[in-house]
């Protein structure tokens, strides 16, 4: 094929949701084989874009989009997925959408399933014919294949690890036979970084072999990498198209915002001025020992730590290393044992009132990925055991805890964004209520909610129509803030942030970053941050702890050189020196 | 143009079309000879009857517990209330706030059980609660045999031993809120200015509670319980305390609707109870999982409204009575519709 020529090239596209205009005369190409990157903060348009290429119905419902699209040469003006699908576009979305009982060939296979022939299929059609497991086996080792990965086609998705059920839905659009277009939608956001290593290489081999691709993705690092050109999105206009190769991560991100990167010099004189601050001089504040925690995927097996007063201690290490457990468990929110104490005093584990009550605060991970564990595991497992597992013992004690995952644990979504900021501090220390007859009712103060709303809005740049929006319809990055907000309400002690910047764009990554430094140095709160980013570790905390296998392989102060990280992370400790760790555990 | 789509599409096009059908109904009225303020007033009336039962789901809905199908459990409360008042022969004034205490005693206790199931079955509510409806009139049915009243009022005739089906509130309670502060004008129109009190007074109840913190807590378990699990909330209390709510109210509203009707309507009676509180406030523009007092008060006009003037306008017009079977055939067809349309909150 000629490869100046574009597969597919959009023309003037243009949309409107209600008046509200979010993507303007957007006109790129994209050429056979060629990876194009689409980059832009959240609420650029990228998601309506990939909307509108991929004939979704929310987009002629709310009365179509303006401008053309020329697939091969063709206009196209796809009305539903499927019609997309058949023209030879495939899309793997944000959110996983497979079947956990099924497996990898199953779901790489959904609906194009290969049938044996037999004499009753002629008698009683085709809804009898039985699956020719044969066939399909090696049809989906075929497209795994085309990544040039192994999956074992027999695995059910349920046991995955993330990476596998990405490479799973990638597979499924590469096992069609006329795919010659393929979008990805953040699909390295779940992934650690050796897994999304492992994708980009993947990638390059399907557009070495002709499959054009679309790669939406917010880490800057991989589109430079991957990509041959990239486009920028800003507030539904494409602002620029560039090649790649002449490019930089800074441009890029200067495109992206729209900023000068003044406030990025500004942020690295910060993170040079902190180096003077003294760590490591306050009393301990919490001190862990022995701690165990049940969090599927993310086992907790023995963790000792402690952490001093006003620092922020940052927690690091790989996927499903046991990282996340540490703040779920202490917050209560999954079975957990082990002595806990906080300002000296014992904190009852298993409670997550306990916890705030005590000011401990917790702004939970992403939404993705563990999210999903969480909704079966909470709700319906822990329930039964709720007099082991009230999280009000965590809350009473002022811990605070800004969850992971935003839709579970982190939002009241048909709530407006004032509920979801105000509540906890509501329900745990009687703030923005008034109290009625002596106190015998205590009234929702609507007016202190909302005013305690449009302060954090201000604050945290919140964008958004007003304290009443839903949060259901904020974007990610406005979600996570009102995580944020929501833990500083209950002005913490201890505040455990988890993955606070996963999934959210530079300028909102920076905002969050920025305003959990200002809260530790104005209010003297202690902050545990856990991060599978070991650059934004290192960017604000004062030591980091390294997690592998459930425990604590080693606590460096941040000014220690980056392969040292990586070699606790990788548990390099003990395989070099099996006889010196082995103690340590 | 656009102003009237947009509207239409926030109040919702089935709310649109009922309210215009409604007002065709009252047009026609003087036309096919049915007196107009006696419809109104028919349908006043019944709207007072029946308001604070269809009040009685917003407790639940907000909860998350969904559509209260086991109403009828909370009738049964106001059954046992109405019937043991007039055991103790208490009558009047004093009868009915015997009864109604009663029934809220029924109400609490019979709402902590039935909370306490729904806590165990999550995800399912709405099914059980429909099991339960039935199987609580089923048994009860044998009960108001067996149980040992004596009132002659009451039991059956011939010095019978267990509870008539319908028994006669008159010379108890009979018309005494539709009686109280009534305004009447003409001899076909009534306003029932006490019921339309009681119920718009227990409206306010709801409203103050539902902005108690205690209150907030109830919404937010319905919005994302995992969420108010993490903010300290015992999930499965605030279940419970929507769930006795509601069926208290179950109990209050059946006692507002006897008195009006004249009877206590026993056995079979409490089951056809739920159905129509669930179709009004699904009318109203109401979802499983959300629910105002605005919901209420339209659900419960529109849905009384063409309950009265339907079958009215139809036996006129066909000289035939149909009227159960159109009532019939509007409620059910009514929940089917907005069941449909579970996630949609009109405004």
């Amino acid at each position: 094929m000629d490869p100046a020529k574009p597969i597919l090239s959009l023309r003037n596209i243009g949309k409107a949701f209600y008046g509200n205009r979010v993507l303007a005369d957007v006109s790129f190409d994209v050429a056979p084989g060629e990876i194009v990157g689409l980059v832009g903060e959240n609420g650029a348009g990228k998601s309506t874009l990939m909307k509108i290429l991929f004939g979704m119905p929310v987009i002629h419902e709310t009365g179509g989009y303006e401008g053309a699209i020329l697939f091969e040469d063709r206009e196209v003006r796809f009305r539903t997925p499927f019609e997309a699908l058949d023209a030879g576009i495939g899309m793997v979305h944000q959110e996983f959408s497979l079947i956990p009982g099924f497996t990898t060939t199953e779901n790489i296979l959904l609906n194009r399933e290969s049938f044996n022939n037999s004499i009753l299929i002629d008698i009683f059609g085709k809804r009898i014919s039985t699956l020719d497991r044969m066939t399909m086996e090696s049809r989906s080792k075929k497209a795994i294949d085309k990544l040039g990965i192994t999956l074992d086609p027999r695995m059910l998705v349920r046991e995955m690890p993330v990476g596998h059920k990405q490479f799973t839905e990638i597979a499924r659009e590469l096992g069609r036979e006329n795919v010659k277009l393929i979008v990805l939608d953040e699909p390295t956001a779940v992934l650690t970084e050796s897994e999304a290593e492992t994708l980009l290489g993947s990638l390059r081999t399907l557009s070495a072999e002709g499959i054009a691709i679309i790669f939406i993705s917010h880490r800057l690092r991989e589109v430079v990498e991957l990509c041959d050109r990239v486009v920028v999105l800003r507030d539904g206009h494409n602002i620029k198209d560039l090649a790649a190769r002449t490019t930089s991560i800074k441009e890029i991100a200067s495109l992206m915002v729209g900023r000068t990167m003044e406030a990025q010099a500004r942020i690295d004189a910060e993170s040079a001025a902190r180096e003077e601050k003294a760590s490591g001089d306050g009393e301990p504040v919490l001190t862990v020992e022995n701690l165990w925690v049940d969090m599927p995927g993310e086992t907790v097996r023995n963790v000792n730590l402690s952490v001093r007063q006003g620092e922020i201690f940052g927690i690091g290490g790989l996927a499903g290393q046991g990282k996340l457990g540490i703040p779920n468990g202490l917050m209560g929110l999954y079975p957990a044992g082990g002595s806990v104490t906080l300002h000296g005093e014992p904190v009852a584990l298993n409670s997550p009132r306990a916890a705030l009550e005590r000011r401990m605060a917790f702004v939970s991970e992403d939404r993705r990925g563990v999210g999903l564990l969480l909704d079966e595991g909470i709700d319906w497992n822990i329930a039964f055991t709720a007099a082991l597992n009230s999280p009000r013992a965590a809350l009473e004690r002022r811990m605070a805890f800004v969850s992971e995952d935003r839709r579970g644990v982190g939002l009241l979504l048909d709530e407006g964004i004032d509920w979801n900021i105000a509540f906890t501090a509501m329900q745990v220390q009687d703030k923005y209520v008034t109290p009625l007859l002596g106190g015998l009712l205590k009234w929702r103060s609507d007016a202190a909610m909302s005013s305690l709303a449009t302060e954090y809005i201000k604050l945290l740049e919140i964008r958004c129509t007003g304290p009443r929006q839903r949060a259901g319809t904020l974007s990610g990055g406005n979600q996570q803030k009102v995580c944020l907000a929501k833990a500083f309400a209950l002005r913490p002690d201890l505040l455990f942030v988890s993955e606070p910047t996963r999934g959210i764009d530079i300028g909102a990554k920076h905002l969050v970053l920025d305003t959990l430094k200002k809260y530790n140095r104005e209010y003297g709160t202690t902050i545990i941050m856990i991060s599978s980013e070991l650059e934004e570790l290192r960017s604000i905390c004062d030591r980091i702890a390294i997690v592998y296998e459930g425990r604590i392989e080693g606590i460096l102060p941040h000014t220690a050189p980056v392969e040292d990280f990586g070699l606790l992370m990788a548990g390099a400790d003990k395989d070099e020196a099996p006889a010196t760790a082995g103690g340590g555990n | 143009m656009e102003g009237i789509k947009r509207f239409i599409a926030d109040f919702g096009l089935p709310r649109v079309i009922i309210t215009f059908y409604l007002l065709a109904l009252f047009l026609a009225a003087p036309l096919v000879g049915v007196s107009l303020p006696a419809s109104i007033s028919d349908s006043l009336i019944r709207i007072g009857m029946n308001g604070i039962m269809v009040l009685a789901m917003v407790p639940m809905i907000q909860s998350g517990c969904g559509l209260n199908f086991g109403l009828s459990l909370g009738v049964i409360a106001g059954l046992l209330g109405a019937t043991l008042s007039i055991e103790f022969g208490f009558a009047g004034v004093l009868g009915f706030v015997v009864a109604i205490g009663i029934s809220q005693v029924f109400g609490a206790v019979f709402g902590y059980g039935y909370g306490k199931l729904l806590n165990r079955v999550k995800g399912g509510e709405m099914m059980i609660a429909t099991y339960v409806g039935f199987s609580s009139v089923m048994i009860m049915s044998i009960a108001w045999l067996i149980m040992p009243y004596k009132s002659p009022t009451m039991i059956w005739g011939f010095g019978g031993e267990g509870l008539r089906t319908t028994i006669s509130v008159e010379g108890f309670w009979r018309h005494i809120l539709d009686d109280f502060l009534a305004v009447r004008i003409g001899d076909s129109f009534k306003f029932p200015t006490g019921a339309i009190l009681v119920f718009v007074l227990v409206a306010v109840l709801i409203w103050v509670f539902f902005h108690l913190k205690l209150g907030t807590a109830v919404t937010a378990v319905g919005s994302n319980a995992t969420y108010a699990r993490a903010s300290g909330i015992n999930v499965n209390r605030m279940r419970i305390i929507s769930v006795m709510m509601s069926t208290m109210l179950g109990g209050l509203g059946i006692l507002v609707f006897e008195q009006s009707f004249g009877f206590i309507q026993l056995y079979e009676g409490p089951l056809y109870m739920a159905f129509p509180a669930v179709a009004a406030i699904l009318i109203g523009g109401a979802s499983v999982n959300k629910a105002t007092l605005v919901h209420v008060f339209i659900g419960t006009a529109l849905y009384q409204g063409i309950l009265t003037m339907t079958p009215a306008i139809f036996n006129a017009v066909l000289k035939v009575d149909m009227s159960d079977v159109i009532r019939i055939i509007v409620s059910n067809g009514m929940i089917l519709y907005a069941l449909t349309r579970k996630t949609k909150v009109a405004k």
